[in-house]
């Protein structure tokens, strides 16, 4: 793998010259590194790019990692990846993406996960999206992830942008089999002309379902933003999204959440908020010798965080 | 220590606030400032703080004219605050906070030792949001932890500390203070109603009004408040002097 890769894995996984278990390392379209494990098998799609993960049932808390990278522009990279995670496995996926360019052309990756996830199995995904590099070419990363859950499975969903992608589509839908569970937390930061836009669908048909989806963004600089969330309840299930963004500079966020209850024991609820970082929080930190700027800076990680 | 000299403010609607405040907090003693609601305690203690500019007046610490510095320049010449409604914010923790006001990275057992002394039952809020999933009490406490602990601090002033506090946390909280007089190493002002807390004071300062109409040492000024001559508020003595 070339340099850009390395300093790219390190900021988007956990690579510290090596992973241990199974992994897979996307490069610029292409393969640069890939093991199996004895719980965790990945093959690579015949019919299409991208590559399926099985995970077996004996599984427990074991990691597979399958970060992309796009290392320069003119790059459109497109991968579908589908994971099969059998009943009872519990399993860790970290699948960081980062995009390099260093030239005019654009640079792009596309990634489709599928999750098939069986009765009673834990998922832990991770994902971590970056932009770097000198290039006037955009950076672009667009992951769509769709989930299925099977009955009493779990599945905990962490997304994080923290800078330099210049814009991104990113679309989850979800349908939860009789007590399953979705926690999924997403954290967001533009800046200067960057837009990002977050569409999640999350369907409860089971008994007993339950989702709890949190957002929270930071739009400096002239960036754009928009939300939208929609969480459909066809049983008796919970749900809960909460949208929280902070406007910063000239940024724009646009927040359309929406919940449709189509049953009597659908216990469905929303909660938004959109603001400026509160002065007296600014003043706090300013009466503990912070400056307004390291104070701005210190209250945004902390709700990145 | 700190000097205020002919302090007016007045609000950003034009309402007059303080009417010319004159007064000498003495060097690494207690002094409390008490007086009736509405009467201009809070809006002094942002002034020191440097949260809110005097319309005229000057502010002096150890003999430098403090009036124009902001609020960072003025926490980093010794000056720390204590809120009387504690901010919260949303995924900053105790412990953020905690060594924010410290300036160092804190291991568990001095945040287990600091939050301990403000009463709170420590492991369990080390890594709690202060946010509103704290009672009021909670992050009240924690607000005092934060000036109690604040790195290089000269002069601690503490808004009505007692606010929202129950029996047993005041008692700690009474105490933490009585140890903070005791060390004898910084300045303290305490904005307060309550008894118990004017009762460890070396000074006692009663504003009323925009004015402080009384300022003495707290044998002298005590008695005459607890025999509730609050409302007349007599001048005994002038602000502007070393009392203590």
């Amino acid at each position: 793998m070339n340099a850009i890769t390395e300093k790219l894995l390190r900021l988007v996984s956990d690579w510290d010259g090596k992973f241990k278990g199974a992994f897979n390392i996307r490069e610029d379209s292409g393969c640069a590194g890939r093991q199996s494990s004895e719980n965790i098998r990945i093959e690579p799609k015949a019919d299409q790019p991208g590559i399926t993960i099985r995970v077996s049932g004996r599984a427990r808390q074991e990691t597979v990692y399958i970060p992309a990278c796009v290392t320069r522009s003119g790059v459109d990279d497109l991968v579908y990846n589908d994971f099969i995670i059998e009943d009872g496995a519990d399993v860790i996926v970290v699948a960081g993406c980062g995009v390099h360019t260093d030239g005019e052309e654009e640079a792009r990756h596309n990634g489709i996960h599928r999750f098939f996830i069986g009765k009673n199995a834990r998922v832990v995904y991770r994902e971590k999206h970056i932009g770097t590099g000198d290039g006037a070419g955009a950076r672009r990363i667009d992951p769509v992830t769709d989930i299925r859950l099977g009955e009493n499975a779990y599945m905990e969903m962490d997304t994080a942008q923290i800078g330099g992608v210049s814009a991104s589509v990113r679309s989850t839908t979800a349908h939860l089999a009789a007590g399953a569970k979705l926690i999924i937390r997403e954290r967001l930061l533009t800046d200067g002309e960057q837009t990002a836009k977050s569409d999640f669908s999350v369907t409860l048909d089971g008994e007993d379902s339950g989702v709890d989806l949190v957002s929270r963004s930071v739009a400096k600089g002239n960036s754009v933003q928009e939300y939208r969330s929609v969480i459909e309840g066809n049983c008796r299930c919970t749900g809960h999204s909460e949208c929280d963004a902070i406007l910063a500079g000239n940024g724009i966020v646009n927040a359309s959440p929406a919940l449709y209850a189509k049953h009597i024991d659908a216990s469905l609820i929303h909660e938004a908020a959109i603001g400026k970082i509160a002065g007296e929080q600014i003043t706090k930190l300013c009466t503990l010798g912070l400056t307004q700027e390291e104070a701005e800076q210190k209250i945004i990680e902390g709700f990145l965080k | 220590m700190l000097k205020l000299q002919g302090i007016h403010w007045n609000t950003p609607e034009g309402e007059e606030i303080l009417k010319g405040i004159d007064l000498q907090v003495p060097e690494k003693k207690l002094t409390v400032i008490t007086g009736p609601n509405g009467g201009g305690k809070t809006s002094l203690a942002k002034l020191i703080a440097g949260i809110y500019q005097p319309c005229a007046g000057s502010i002096v610490l150890n003999g430098e004219d403090i009036t124009p510095l902001d609020v960072t320049q003025r926490a980093r010449r010794g000056i720390a605050y204590a809120f009387q409604q504690p901010v919260r914010f949303k995924g900053l923790t105790v412990r953020d906070l905690l060594e924010l006001s410290a300036g160092e990275t804190l291991d568990e057992a001095r945040l287990c030792g600091m939050l301990s002394t403000v009463g709170l039952c420590a492991q369990e809020y080390i890594d709690r949001s202060v946010d509103s999933s704290l009672s009021g009490g909670e992050s009240k406490r924690i607000e005092i932890a934060t000036v109690l602990y604040r790195r290089n601090a000269q002069l601690l002033v503490f808004d009505e500390p007692e606010a929202g506090i129950d029996l047993w946390s005041f008692s700690k909280l009474t105490e933490a203070f009585e140890r903070l007089k005791a060390g004898g190493d910084r300045s303290i002002v305490i904005i307060s109603h309550q008894e118990r807390i004017m009762e460890i004071a070396d000074c006692i300062a009663v504003v009323a009004n925009g004015r402080v109409r009384t300022f003495g040492r707290r044998e002298d000024i005590l008695p005459e408040l607890l025999l509730g001559e609050k409302q007349s508020f007599c001048p005994i003595g002038d602000p502007r002097k070393e009392v203590c």
